[in-house]
C-alpha cells in the first residue's frame, strides 16, 4: 500500500477517464443508459473522493521529519534507461500541503461543476486529466517527469477554458496556452542544461542534482552557466506564478474560465510556479537563489502593490479577485526572499510563511471564486459597478447589486469570512501566513518590506469597497428573486471556511508538516550567503 | 567494402526490381480497360512484396553496380520509411476523390517510379547516380502535382514545380561538376579522399552551396522553399501528403550521406555547420511566421512542414552520431504525425469539401473519434509533451547541449515551438470551439479511418518502443561505417 499510494494519487484520475470512456462506449452500444449524463459526474466524484481520502491517509501516515529518500512512500525505478529518466515520485514537507490542497480542491470542484450541462463527458474527463497532471507535478522528483506533468495540464486547461468559459473564452484559452508554453520551453532549456552540465553524469534526478548542480562550472556568452539556468527556470516558473510583468494572462483566464476552473487555476496552478522555485530553483542553484533574493523581494513587492492597485480599479468582481491573487502571490515571493536572512528565525518564518501562504491562498481564493460563481449563476452578472458601456444604458455607471446582506444572510456570512480572510484579518489563516512572509522579508529587505505592507491597506480597500457596494446600502429590488445558498454550495464552502478558521487560530498542524523540510532547504542555501 | 559487378549486384537489388516489375505491370494494366480496376491492388501487392524482399535482404557496405549504389543500413532505414509512406498513401488513394479515377493507374505508376527514385536516392554512392535519382524523383512529382488536369491550381502547381525544380537541379549539377573537376572521379569515396587533401576552401564552399540548392529544394529549406506552399496547395491532397513526407526523408538521407562522407574531413576548414545552423534558424522561423496567417489547411501544413525541416536541420548542424540519430528519430515520428494530420485533412476535403480552416468548424463534436486523434497529431506536431513530437524535439535540442555548440539555435528553436502552437491550435479552435449546426456527419472509409488512428496513436504509444528504437538507430549508424 505504502509504495503504491503516490502512484495511485496520480493515476486514479486517469483510470477514472478510462472508466468514463468505457461507460460512454457501453452507452453507445445500448448496454447502459447514459442519457442523463449524471453517471459521468458520479464517476468523477467517486474518483476525486477516493483521491482525497488517499491524500488524507497519506497525511495521517506522513512523518515530516523524514526526507524523501527515507520516506516509505517514495517510488523510484528506471523509466527510460537510455536517457537516465526515472519514474521517481515522493512526498516531503513541501509537497504534502500542496497534495492535500490539490486533492481537496479537485473534489470540491467536481461538486461545484455539478451544474455543467454542456458536453458532460468531455468536461469531466478533461478535469480528471488536469487533476492527474497537478498531482504528478507535486509528486515528481525527476525533472523530466515533472516537466511532462507540467505540460500535460496545458491541453485540458485549454479546452476547459475555451469550451466552457465566458464570452472571451477563445482568446483567453489561447493566451493562457501560449504564455505558459513560452515559459515552460525555457524551463526545458534549463532542464537540458542541468542534465548536460551537471558534473557526475547525466541525470534528471532532482535529489541527485542538489549535490551536482551547484558544481556546474561553465559559461556561455560571457555569463555563468548557473546564472543562465536560473534565468531559464525563472521565466518558466514566474509566468505560472505569475510574477509581474508576466501576469497579464491571469486576469483574462480567471475571468473567462468557468467557476470550478477558476478555482483550480488560482487555487492550485499558481502554486506550481512557487512550488517550482522551492523544489527546483532554490535547492539546485542556492548561490543564484541568494543572489536573486533581492530581485525576488522586489518583484514580490511589485506584485503585492501592482496587483492590489489593479484590483482596486476593477468593477468586475471576478476580475478583482483575479488581481487579488496576483497580489497574494507577491507575499509568497517576499517570504521566499527571506531565505537570505542572517537570523535563522527570519529565514524560517519567511520560508514557512511562503508555503503556508500558498496553502492558505488556495483555500481562500477557492472560497472567493466559488461564492462569486454562486452569485453569478443566479444574477448572470457580477458587476460591482456597471461599466459605462453596459448593454442597458439606464444602468451604465450605476451600482450593480446593493443591500444583498439582508436578502442573502448565509451567503453574506460566508462572503464576509472570505473577504476578511482575503484582506488578512487576524484570526483567519491569511493573516498568519502574510505576517510570517513579512517577518521573513523584514529580516533581509527592510525598506522593501515596509513598502510591501502597504499592500495590506490596499487589499482592505478593494475588498471592503466591493463588500460595501454589493451587500450594504439600499436593497436593489431587481434582485428580489435571488435565493440564498443551496446545500450543495454550502457543502463546498464549509470545509474551506473551516480550514481558514482553523489555521487562523491554530496553524501548528500545517506548520508542523513543512517545518522540517524548510529547515533543510534553508541549511542548503544559507552557506552561500 | 568491395565493388560488385552488375550481375552479382542484382541479388542485392531485389526490392527495387520488384518495384520495376510492378511499374511495368501497372502501365500495361492501365492501357487495357478491363484490367484497369486492378491497378490499385497490383500496386499494393507489389509494394508489399518489395517490403518482404527488403526484409530478407541484408544490409552491407558493399558497393553495387560497380560503385553506383550502396545498400547499407542507413539506406535500409530510409527505404523502410519511404516504403511505409508510399504504401499508406496508395492504400487511402482508392476512395480519394482528389485524383480522378480515370488517371488513377498513371497516378499509382508515378508513385511507384518516385519510390524507385527515392530508393536510389537514399543509396546513391556516385555523383551521377545522385543526380539521376533526384531527377527520377522530381519528374514524376511534377506530373502527379498536376494530375488533376482540369484543375487550374493543379496545373499551376505543376508548372511552378517544374520551373523551380529544374533550376535547382541545374545549379546542383553545376556544383557536382566542380567535384568532378577536383577529383576526376564520380565515385563519392574517391571524391572524399581527394577533397580531404584539397586546400582551396572557397571552391569547396561553393560546391556546398550549389549542392545545398538542389538538396535544399528537395527538402524545402529556406530560401529554396518558395515552391512548397503553392505546390502543396495546388496539388491533389493525397499527392501533397505524399510530397510532405517521403521526398523529405529521402532528401535528408542523401544530405546525411553526402555531408558525412564528403565534407567531414575538412570540417575545421569549412565550418559548414555554421551555414546549416543559420539555414535552420531561417527555415524554422520563416516557415512558422508565414504559417501564422494561413487559412488554407494545405498551405498551413506546407509551412508547417518547412518549419519541421528547419528543426531537423538544427540537428544536422551538430556533427555527431547522436545528432544523426535524432534526425532519423524525428523523421520517423514526423512521418506518423504529419501523415495522420494530412489524412484527417483528406477526409475533411473529400467528404465536406473543407479546404479552409473555418470550414472545419464544429467537426470536433460531430466526429469525436477522428477529431480526438487529430488533436493528438497536432499536439505532436506542435511538440507538446507527452507526445512523440516533444521527445523528438528534446532529442534534437539535447545535441546542442551535448556538444555545447550553437546554443543560440536552441533558443530560436524553442521560441519557434511556441509560435507553431498558435497555428496548429487554430485548427483545434475551429474544430472544437466553433459551432456549426449545418454540418451533417459523413462516413469515413475504413482504411482512412484506421490509418488516421494507427498513425496518430504512434504519437503516444511510442513510449513502449522508444528505447529499442533509439538503440537500433544507433546500431544502424554504426553499421554504416561512416562514423
Amino acid at each position: 500500500m505504502n509504495s503504491s499510494i503516490l502512484s495511485l494519487l496520480i493515476f486514479l484520475p486517469v483510470m477514472g477517464v478510462m472508466g468514463m470512456l468505457i461507460v460512454a462506449l457501453l452507452g453507445k452500444q445500448g448496454l447502459m443508459k447514459t442519457e442523463n449524463k449524471d453517471v459521468y459526474k458520479y464517476i468523477a466524484l467517486a474518483v476525486t473522493g477516493v483521491q482525497m481520502l488517499l491524500a488524507f491517509f497519506l497525511y495521517a501516515n506522513f512523518d515530516p521529519t523524514l526526507s524523501v529518500t527515507q520516506s516509505p512512500f517514495t517510488v523510484q525505478f528506471d523509466w527510460i534507461p537510455s536517457f537516465n529518466i526515472e519514474y521517481y515520485i515522493g512526498v516531503d514537507g513541501l509537497s504534502m500541503p500542496m497534495v492535500i490542497l490539490a486533492a481537496l480542491l479537485s473534489f470540491l470542484c467536481i461538486v461545484i461543476s455539478w451544474n455543467v450541462e454542456k458536453h458532460v463527458l468531455g468536461y469531466f474527463s478533461l478535469f480528471l486529466l488536469l487533476d492527474a497532471g497537478m498531482m504528478g507535478v507535486f509528486l515528481s522528483l525527476d525533472f523530466f517527469l515533472f516537466y511532462i506533468f507540467w505540460e500535460v495540464m496545458l491541453l485540458p486547461m485549454y479546452f476547459l477554458i475555451g469550451m466552457w468559459g465566458g464570452p472571451q473564452r477563445h482568446y483567453a484559452a489561447i493566451k493562457f496556452f501560449l504564455y505558459t508554453l513560452f515559459g515552460s520551453v525555457f524551463m526545458l532549456l534549463g532542464m537540458l542544461a542541468l542534465y548536460f552540465y551537471a558534473p557526475g553524469g547525466n541525470s534528471f534526478n532532482l535529489i541527485q542534482l542538489i549535490t551536482q548542480a551547484p558544481q556546474i562550472d561553465a559559461s556561455l556568452w560571457g555569463f555563468d552557466m548557473r546564472f543562465l539556468i536560473w534565468i531559464a527556470l525563472f521565466i518558466g516558473f514566474a509566468i505560472k506564478v505569475p510574477v509581474f510583468p508576466f501576469h497579464t494572462w491571469l486576469p483574462l483566464a480567471h475571468v473567462e474560465a468557468p467557476t470550478a476552473i477558476s478555482v483550480i487555476l488560482a487555487g492550485v496552478l499558481l502554486k506550481m510556479g512557487t512550488y517550482g522555485f522551492l523544489r527546483i530553483s532554490y535547492p539546485l542553484l542556492p548561490e543564484e537563489a541568494v543572489n536573486f533574493s533581492f530581485m525576488m523581494a522586489l518583484l514580490g513587492v511589485i506584485n503585492i502593490i501592482w496587483g492590489a492597485l489593479n484590483a482596486i480599479a476593477q468593477i468586475d468582481l471576478k476580475k478583482m479577485i483575479a488581481y487579488s491573487s496576483v497580489s497574494h502571490m507577491g507575499y509568497v515571493l517576499l517570504g521566499m526572499s527571506g531565505i537570505v536572512g542572517t537570523e535563522s528565525v527570519g529565514a524560517e518564518a519567511g520560508m514557512n510563511g511562503a508555503v503556508m501562504q500558498m496553502f492558505n491562498h488556495g483555500t481562500i481564493t477557492a472560497m472567493l471564486f466559488t461564492l462569486v460563481g454562486v452569485l453569478y449563476d443566479q444574477a448572470h452578472h457580477r458587476w460591482i459597478v456597471y461599466p459605462m458601456d453596459y448593454k442597458d444604458p439606464e444602468l451604465a455607471g450605476k451600482l450593480g447589486f446593493g443591500g444583498l446582506a439582508s436578502k442573502l444572510p448565509i451567503f453574506n456570512g460566508f462572503i464576509v469570512l472570505a473577504f476578511f480572510a482575503g484582506l488578512g484579518l487576524p484570526a483567519l489563516s491569511g493573516f498568519i501566513s502574510e505576517a510570517m512572509c513579512f517577518i521573513g522579508g523584514f529580516g533581509s529587505f527592510r525598506v522593501l518590506t515596509i513598502i510591501g505592507t502597504l499592500g495590506i491597506l490596499l487589499n482592505a480597500i478593494y475588498f471592503l469597497r466591493a463588500y460595501q457596494r454589493i451587500f450594504l446600502g439600499p436593497f436593489n429590488e431587481k434582485y428580489s428573486d435571488l435565493k440564498d445558498m443551496s446545500f450543495r454550495d454550502m457543502a463546498v464552502i464549509i470545509p474551506l471556511a473551516f480550514l481558514t478558521l482553523l489555521f487562523g487560530v491554530y496553524p501548528q498542524p500545517l506548520l508542523e508538516i513543512m517545518r522540517h523540510s524548510m529547515s533543510k532547504l534553508i541549511l542548503l542555501v544559507q552557506p552561500f550567503i | 567494402m568491395e565493388y560488385l559487378s552488375n550481375i552479382n549486384s542484382l541479388t542485392s537489388y531485389l526490392p527495387e526490381l520488384m518495384i520495376v516489375i510492378t511499374i511495368l505491370a501497372v502501365f500495361i494494366m492501365e492501357s487495357i480497360s478491363t484490367y484497369r480496376p486492378l491497378t490499385y491492388i497490383t500496386t499494393i501487392i507489389g509494394l508489399i512484396f518489395a517490403g518482404l524482399l527488403l526484409m530478407i535482404s541484408s544490409s552491407s557496405t558493399n558497393l553495387l553496380f560497380e560503385g553506383m549504389i550502396v545498400n547499407d543500413s542507413l539506406a535500409m532505414f530510409f527505404k523502410w520509411l519511404i516504403l511505409l509512406s508510399t504504401l499508406s498513401i496508395v492504400l487511402i488513394s482508392r476512395d480519394d476523390g482528389s485524383v480522378l479515377d480515370e488517371v488513377k493507374g498513371e497516378y499509382y505508376a508515378m508513385l511507384l517510379i518516385i519510390t524507385l527514385g527515392m530508393f536510389a536516392m537514399v543509396s546513391a554512392k556516385n555523383l551521377l547516380m545522385v543526380y539521376l535519382a533526384i531527377e527520377m524523383v522530381s519528374i514524376p512529382s511534377y506530373i502527379i502535382a498536376g494530375i488533376s488536369k482540369n484543375d487550374r491550381e493543379s496545373n499551376e502547381a505543376s508548372l511552378k514545380y517544374v520551373i523551380y525544380g529544374s533550376f535547382a537541379s541545374g545549379i546542383m549539377l553545376f556544383g557536382l561538376s566542380f567535384l568532378y573537376g577536383i577529383a576526376g572521379s564520380l565515385d563519392i569515396n574517391v571524391v572524399a579522399s581527394k577533397l580531404s587533401s584539397f586546400d582551396s576552401s572557397l571552391t569547396v564552399y561553393m560546391v556546398i552551396i550549389f549542392i545545398l540548392v538542389g538538396f535544399g529544394y528537395k527538402i524545402s529549406m529556406v530560401p529554396f522553399h518558395y515552391w512548397t506552399p503553392d505546390v502543396y496547395q495546388g496539388a491533389p491532397i493525397t499527392v501533397t501528403a505524399f510530397l510532405s513526407v517521403a521526398p523529405k526523408a529521402a532528401g535528408f538521407a542523401i544530405l546525411i550521406r553526402f555531408f558525412y562522407t564528403l565534407f567531414i574531413d575538412n570540417i575545421e576548414m569549412l565550418q559548414w555547420p555554421q551555414l546549416i545552423a543559420i539555414m535552420s534558424a531561417l527555415t524554422m522561423t520563416v516557415g512558422n511566421i508565414l504559417a501564422l496567417n494561413q487559412t488554407n489547411i494545405k498551405r498551413l501544413l506546407a509551412y508547417s512542414s518547412i518549419s519541421h525541416v528547419g528543426f531537423m536541420l538544427v540537428a544536422f548542424s551538430i556533427v555527431s552520431i547522436d545528432s544523426v540519430v535524432s534526425i532519423m528519430f524525428y523523421m520517423f515520428f514526423y512521418l506518423f504525425m504529419n501523415l495522420s494530420a494530412f489524412y484527417m485533412a483528406i477526409y475533411m476535403s473529400n467528404k465536406y469539401g473543407a479546404n479552409e480552416i473555418d470550414q472545419w468548424n464544429g467537426v470536433g463534436l460531430k466526429v469525436p473519434v477522428l477529431s480526438f486523434f487529430m488533436v493528438l497529431s497536432l499536439a505532436s506536431l506542435a511538440g507538446l509533451p507527452p507526445t512523440s513530437g516533444f521527445v523528438a524535439k528534446v532529442y534534437v535540442l539535447r545535441n546542442l547541449f551535448a556538444e555545447s555548440n550553437f546554443l543560440w539555435l536552441g533558443v530560436v528553436a524553442i521560441i519557434n515551438t511556441v509560435i507553431s502552437l498558435y497555428y496548429y491550435f487554430k485548427i483545434v479552435r475551429a474544430m472544437y470551439f466553433m459551432d456549426n449546426d449545418k454540418l451533417t456527419v459523413q462516413d469515413c472509409s475504413p482504411i482512412l479511418f484506421w490509418s488516421i488512428i494507427i498513425f496518430s496513436l504512434q504519437n503516444i504509444i511510442f513510449y513502449f518502443y522508444w528505447p529499442n528504437l533509439l538503440e537500433s538507430l544507433n546500431m544502424i549508424l554504426i553499421n554504416t561505417g561512416m562514423f
